[in-house]
């Protein structure tokens, strides 16, 4: 073991790195277990003694609404992304090396912009006095304008939009590895388009479905600023009732449970990944 | 199946990525004040953009935090990665693991657990808040990038350096940074353009003393339709454009 004197960069390093994410993802971390299971309290955010009554809150008819709404529309959100993105990025990756690299930035362009104003720009379109509604009633396909925004739907619609490229970049990643001997292979041995597709194609994809459905159904219950500007009062998110008890109503412990459930979700979709990874990886094997 | 019709339905995609897009921008030339009509060609939200003073100081503290941000992840990113790479210690699962909660964590779940700590330390609300999250939110992509670069490195560099009698330090500044320099710009930039477009953790992080862009925005958006909206959403975009092309341009000219 080299002592502290002879690598004196390795040592700082180390303590630099380690310090960092101890204090500033460990700690934080903890600190939310820890107010979850606490009291509320006006003066100090949280005190003792130790209850499970935020847990309990979760259970509260009016905010177990509110969560399985929020639910229904991340996991529409996720399906309607894995709708588009599959085909997409099965399209994307028989398309010429050059091309894909190309339409992989110009897929990404979006998502480096400010995702506010993005979710703006989608307002501009789906207000009542709006563009959509101004074309569609100068076409004369309308009398009255839709109401479009401030509606579940339009709540999707900003998810799908601002979360569409993390669909489908896991899903090009496993396209673009998909080899095309396995699919001729099937052919030879007599399988159709169809069974191909269910036997060959969907089992090699499932972990690219899995990372991308990890990566839009966990963002879809937090992103608090899309149905503030689309989605009106009554379309909450998870992330709207965390930031709410954090923010305003200042109830420590129910916006750590909640933010609670969140993390456990993302940890079964992550077992869920990597389980998925290592039976493809077996079957490759053997 | 032909040929064309793969072909249609990625165009019909992108159609759909670019309107919303588009429509901003061209709206930001707008010389109407309703938000739908066209009334001509005019540079008026650019200049009521300027003449806001508390915008223009909201943009300065937001490109200020970005470039600081940025500067500290990639320091600190870039030792994480050198140490992932070169160095055996323990709990090396466990700094990999943490930085990959990180990256995968939501971000409000970020959010709440930094003000949870701010608050019950004591560290007032305002720039360095904002400085210790948005450094942490850019750590985990910048250890990537770097590590990216690592991986494909040969190992027999820095091995004749440390045989030739170049300590730790030397060798890490003459023949390692050299190797991962373009990752680091990389990833500066990449942190600069995460740190500017933050919404959900700066909201939870910020306080009065320190207002940032995109909050001031939040605040325009939610209570209406505001042309100015556009034209600074229009230079966001130039900007972040610029700065991505920046990035790849770096990337792919020294793989060279």
């Amino acid at each position: 073991m080299p002592s502290i004197t002879r690598q004196p960069f390795r040592t700082a390093v180390l303590v630099l790195v380690w310090g960092w994410l101890l204090f500033l993802v460990l700690a934080p971390n903890l600190l939310v277990v820890g107010a979850s299971v606490m009291t509320r309290d006006p003066g100090t955010f949280i005190s003792l003694p130790l209850n499970l009554d935020a847990y309990r809150q979760l259970f509260d008819p009016l905010y177990l609404e509110v969560f399985l709404h929020s639910l229904y529309m991340a996991a529409m959100t996720t399906l309607v992304c894995l709708l588009i993105g599959y085909p997409f990025a099965w399209a994307l990756s028989k398309l010429g090396k050059q091309r894909q690299l190309l339409l992989i930035f110009l897929l990404i362009v979006p998502f480096w912009t400010n995702s506010l104003v993005r979710t703006y720009a989608l307002k501009m379109l789906l207000a009542t006095n709006g563009l959509i509604n101004s074309a569609l009633m100068g076409l004369g396909w309308i009398d009255e304008p839709l109401q479009m925004l401030y509606t579940e739907g339009a709540v999707i619609i900003g998810l799908v939009y601002l979360l569409l490229p993390f669909m489908i970049l896991p899903l090009y990643s496993v396209f673009d590895d998909l080899r095309q001997e396995l699919l001729l292979a099937s052919h030879d041995l007599g399988a159709g388009r169809f069974a191909t597709f269910i036997h060959v194609i969907v089992p090699l994809t499932l972990p690219g479905v899995l990372a991308g459905v990890m990566l839009v159904l966990l963002p879809a219950m937090g992103l608090f600023f899309v149905p503030d500007i689309l989605g009106g009062s009554r379309n909450l998110l998870v992330g709207n009732v965390i930031k709410n008890q954090f923010l305003d109503a200042r109830d420590w412990p129910f916006g750590a449970a909640a933010s609670i459930v969140l993390t456990v979700t993302m940890a079964i979709l992550m077992l869920a990944h990597r389980l998925s990874k290592q039976r493809i990886g077996e079957e490759g094997a053997g | 199946m032909t040929r064309w019709l793969p072909r249609a339905y990625l165009v019909l995609v992108y159609l759909l990525l670019y309107v919303p897009i588009g429509v901003l921008v061209v709206f930001s030339f707008n010389d109407s004040r309703s938000g739908y009509t066209w009334g001509g060609l005019s540079l008026r939200w650019y200049q009521s953009l300027f003449n806001n003073n508390a915008m223009v100081e909201a943009m300065w503290n937001s490109l200020w935090l970005a470039l600081s941000a940025a500067t500290v992840s990639t320091i600190i990113g870039a030792l994480t990665a050198l140490a992932l790479h070169r160095y055996r210690f323990r709990g090396k699962k466990v700094l990999n693991g943490m930085l990959f909660v990180v990256m995968m964590s939501p971000e409000i779940v970020l959010a709440i657990s930094l003000l949870a700590l701010f608050l019950l330390v004591g560290i007032q609300l305002g720039y360095v808040s904002l400085l210790l999250a948005h450094v942490t939110f850019c750590l985990p992509f910048v250890v990537i990038t770097v590590m990216a670069r690592l991986s494909g490195f040969d190992e027999s560099l820095p091995e004749a350096a440390r045989d030739l009698g170049a300590s730790d330090f030397t060798m890490t500044r003459t023949v390692l940074i050299p190797v991962i320099m373009p990752a680091l710009l990389a990833g500066w930039l990449l942190g600069f353009t995460l740190s500017l477009d933050d919404v959900v953790v700066s909201t939870f992080v910020s306080g009065p003393s320190y207002e940032i862009l995109p909050l001031r925005i939040y605040s325009m958006v939610r209570v209406g339709l505001k042309p100015e909206v556009n034209a600074l959403g229009t230079l966001l975009l130039v900007f972040s454009l610029v700065m991505l092309m920046l990035s790849q341009w770096i990337l792919t000219r020294s793989k060279r």
